[in-house]
Parts: structure tokens; C-alpha cells; sequence
């Protein structure tokens, strides 16, 4: 059964079953992207949990998180992988990872490894004033963007937040008409320029695939 | 509090008044702060006075709330706009009556950075507290801090990133300063949510900071050292 956004933002996704050969713990905001590419490929040998999207909101928590998620699953598998990027925590899930033995997904952010991490780079400077969504987070724009930044409560601060971004670029995981509306209202939400860009599971895919 | 309970500023004693500007400012209420500012000089306050008692230690507070994680980053940004009220008409008196000048620094954001509110944030504490700040904006190549730093001289320099990926840039700024022999003349400040005290260090900064009420204090903290030094020199 297909996790709502709600739950993976909040509460996260244990893992179903309790023992195998890669665990991988993940953020709750890539959980239907990983489930999807499990599918697709029958990588029968991966179990997927997944910590609450939420954390990203407070990003020097998701060290101390992934480590308990580590600490709690590591003799039930054969190995962990840990699929988040640095998501802001300025190299220390790095560092923690490596302390634990575990390897993690390359990569500034999530959105940067769907762009692809080197395409990504090579575009920051064109895309200095973008702001990004994936699906995921356009599903979940107003618990992720909207109201932590204070927007339903103060409008008028949104140029003070925004101001200085020109366009908001949906780097989108699938093709699906309505999450691309929404996006387009995410951006005059904002007061930005919207643009689309099709980007599947970049480096996603290559990574998990690379597991075996 | 009801309608019918609503404060009238101007009736209230300095002390009340003072107390009444640090909730006033808490809640984000400009037009309260202006008329405040502007009641406490008609009272013969200096501007200095002003400025610390009230705006200071009432964005002080904020800043300690912020850092608890009682207050965020929507409510910090109206107290600091209110601030700002209180600033804009504070600002040239204090150049007028010679208030006391802590040292001066200059600040931006690193190339590739768009992001502001924290520098800003940074900006608005720093001057409050008594420093002059020259505030460079975003988006900042290494060549703009070193002609900054020529034109203006400064006690310090101050540098913000939010990106992961525009972080690693303070570090290109100091390896410049260091290969210019420039390095020691400047305090160097460097803050940003995905920062953290061990970047700062093995990128060769003086300080990481982790909010702006953490860079003033660390800012007086190292200008009193600067002082020291130099009275010791000379001594």
C-alpha cells in the first residue's frame, strides 16, 4: 500500500520486514520514489524505513536520528545505506555516517541527486535565484514551505522570505498533469516565475541500483 | 487583552514604557516602537539610551527565544522590521550626539548565496549594538570582500552562506586573505544554518556564529581582545 504524504512527513515508515540484506533508512520525503524504483527493478533484497520528513525542518536533528535508526536495525541486516544527502546538515550526516560504517547518498540535496549531482553543480550559478520543489514537496508545499515560514499567518512577509528568488523550478519525478498544476500554484503562491523540468530518479536510481 | 484595556504609550512611566517597548517589539508592532522612540526623546532620553534600553535588549530577548526554539524565523523577521522602525529614526541622531562606537564591520553573503536573512538579521543586531556595518548584499565574489576591506578598513569581516553547496566559499575568501598577508589585520565571522562551530575552525575563520545575538557578543567579545592586545603593546 502506497504511504500518505502526511504520514511519511510526520511519523516517517517503519520497515516491513524486520530482517534482510540491505536496510536502506531514508528520508519520509523519498519514500514513494524508492518503493517505486523497488518495484520497478524487483529489488526484493532492499527494505525500505524511513524517518519523518519533518526532520528537514530542523536539519542538525537528522545526525542524531539516522544514528538511532542505524544503531536499532544493524544486526537485523546485512548492511544499511542511508539515502539522504548533506540536507543542510553542513557535513555532519557525512561524518556521522562514516563514524557508524555506513555509506550515504552523494549529494547536497535531495532535489540536486533527482537533477543529477553533476548537472546540478554545473547549473548553480544559472539557477542562483531558483527555488525548488520535487513531487514530494509540492505535494507537501504547505507543511514544508508555507507554514513554517510563516506564510498563513503572515502574508506580507513573503517578499521578505522570497524576494530575492526569480522562479520556482518543479524538478519532477513523474508525469502527472495535476501535480504539475499544483506546482504552477506553488510558484504564484510565491510570486515567482514557474518552471517545470522532467528529471525521473537521477542519480537515485544509479545509486540503489549500485547496491546490489 | 480586550479592545477596552488598549495601552496609551504616552501615559506610561519610563520604566513601564521601556518593558512595554521589549513586548512591543516581541510581537512585531512597528508603529508601537515609533511612537515609543519618539515619546522617550520628547522625555530627553538620549537616542544612545534609547537604542540600547530598549531596542537592544528587546531584540535580545528575541534572540534568546529564537535560539530556544520558542519564537521562528517569521516572528524574528517582524520583531527585527520593527526594529528597524525604531532604527530609522534613531540613526541619524546617533551619528549627531557621538554615541560610542564598538568597531566597524563589513558583512555579505558568499558567491552563489542569494540568501539574506540572517546577514540581515546580523546587520540590524551589529549596528543596534553600537557597531558601523557595511553591508556588501549577496552573491559576493572574493574580489568584493578584498576591495571592502581596502575601502573600509574594518575590525571585521562577516560572512554568510545558507547553501551547502556556497559554504565552502568563506574558505576560498580566507585562503585569499592568508595568501595576501591580510588575514591577521581582520577579525573573521562566519555564520549560516548549515554552518557549525568545527567548519569555522578548519576553514581558518575566528568564530562561527550561530544566530546574530551569538555575533554581537562574539563580536564585543573580540574587539575587547583586540583592545587588550594593542593596550598591552603599547604598554
Amino acid at each position: 500500500m502506497r504511504p500518505d504524504d502526511t504520514t511519511l512527513t510526520e511519523r516517517g515508515l517503519p520497515p516491513v520486514q524486520a530482517r534482510g540484506r540491505i536496510l536502506l533508512i531514508a528520508c519520509g520525503a523519498l519514500a514513494h520514489e524508492i518503493l517505486a524504483l523497488k518495484a520497478a527493478n524487483g529489488w526484493h533484497h532492499v527494505e525500505l524505513m524511513c524517518l519523518p520528513a519533518k526532520l528537514h525542518l530542523w536539519p542538525e536533528r537528522i545526525p542524531d536520528a539516522v544514528e538511532a535508526a542505524v544503531t536499532r536495525h544493524r544486526d537485523d541486516f546485512e548492511a544499511i545505506y542511508v539515502v539522504y544527502a548533506d540536507c543542510g546538515t553542513g557535513g555532519l550526516l557525512q561524518a556521522r555516517c562514516a563514524a557508524l560504517g555506513v555509506e550515504m547518498m552523494p549529494g547536497p540535496h535531495c532535489y540536486a541527486f533527482f537533477d543529477g549531482n553533476a548537472e546540478f553543480a554545473a547549473r548553480a550559478e544559472d539557477e542562483m535565484r531558483a527555488f525548488y520543489l520535487t513531487d514530494f514537496l509540492v505535494r507537501q508545499f504547505d507543511a514544508f514551505v508555507w507554514r513554517p515560514m510563516g506564510l498563513d499567518r503572515h502574508p506580507e512577509l513573503r517578499d521578505v522570505l522570497f524576494g530575492q528568488y526569480e522562479r520556482l523550478i518543479h524538478l519532477a519525478q513523474t508525469e502527472d498533469a495535476a501535480l504539475d498544476a499544483k506546482a504552477a500554484d506553488c510558484a504564484t503562491r510565491l510570486g515567482l516565475r514557474y518552471e517545470r523540468r522532467f528529471t525521473g530518479y537521477g542519480d537515485l536510481a544509479a545509486e540503489l541500483a549500485r547496491l546490489g | 487583552m480586550s479592545d477596552e484595556d488598549e495601552i496609551i504609550l504616552s501615559d506610561l512611566p519610563d520604566d513601564e514604557l521601556v518593558l512595554q517597548m521589549h513586548d512591543d517589539l516581541y510581537d512585531g508592532l512597528k508603529d508601537e516602537i515609533e511612537e515609543s522612540v519618539q515619546i522617550l526623546l520628547a522625555r530627553g532620553w538620549a537616542p544612545y539610551r534609547v537604542l540600547t534600553e530598549a531596542l537592544v535588549a528587546g531584540m535580545t530577548i528575541v534572540g534568546k527565544d529564537f535560539r530556544d526554539g520558542i519564537l521562528f524565523v517569521p516572528e524574528v523577521l517582524l520583531a527585527a522590521n520593527a526594529m528597524k522602525g525604531g532604527m530609522f529614526i534613531l540613526k541619524p541622531l546617533l551619528a549627531e550626539t557621538g554615541a560610542p562606537r564598538q568597531g566597524k564591520m563589513v558583512i555579505g553573503t558568499v558567491k552563489g548565496d542569494i540568501h539574506d536573512i540572517g546577514k540581515n538579521l546580523v546587520a540590524m543586531m551589529m549596528e543596534g549594538a553600537g557597531f558601523e556595518v557595511v553591508d556588501l548584499g549577496i552573491n559576493n565574489p572574493v574580489e568584493n570582500y578584498l576591495e571592502a576591506l581596502e575601502r573600509e578598513q574594518p575590525d571585521i569581516l562577516g560572512m554568510s552562506a545558507l547553501l551547502t553547496t556556497t559554504m565552502p566559499y568563506m574558505k576560498v575568501v580566507i585562503d585569499t586573505m592568508v595568501e595576501k598577508g591580510l588575514r591577521e589585520d581582520y577579525i573573521v565571522l562566519v555564520g549560516g544554518a548549515p554552518l557549525n562551530e568545527e567548519f569555522g575552525r578548519a576553514i581558518g575563520a575566528d568564530a562561527y556564529c550561530r544566530d546574530a545575538a551569538v555575533a554581537v557578543e562574539t563580536a564585543k567579545d573580540f574587539i575587547a581582545r583586540k583592545h587588550n592586545r594593542l593596550g598591552a603593546a603599547a604598554g
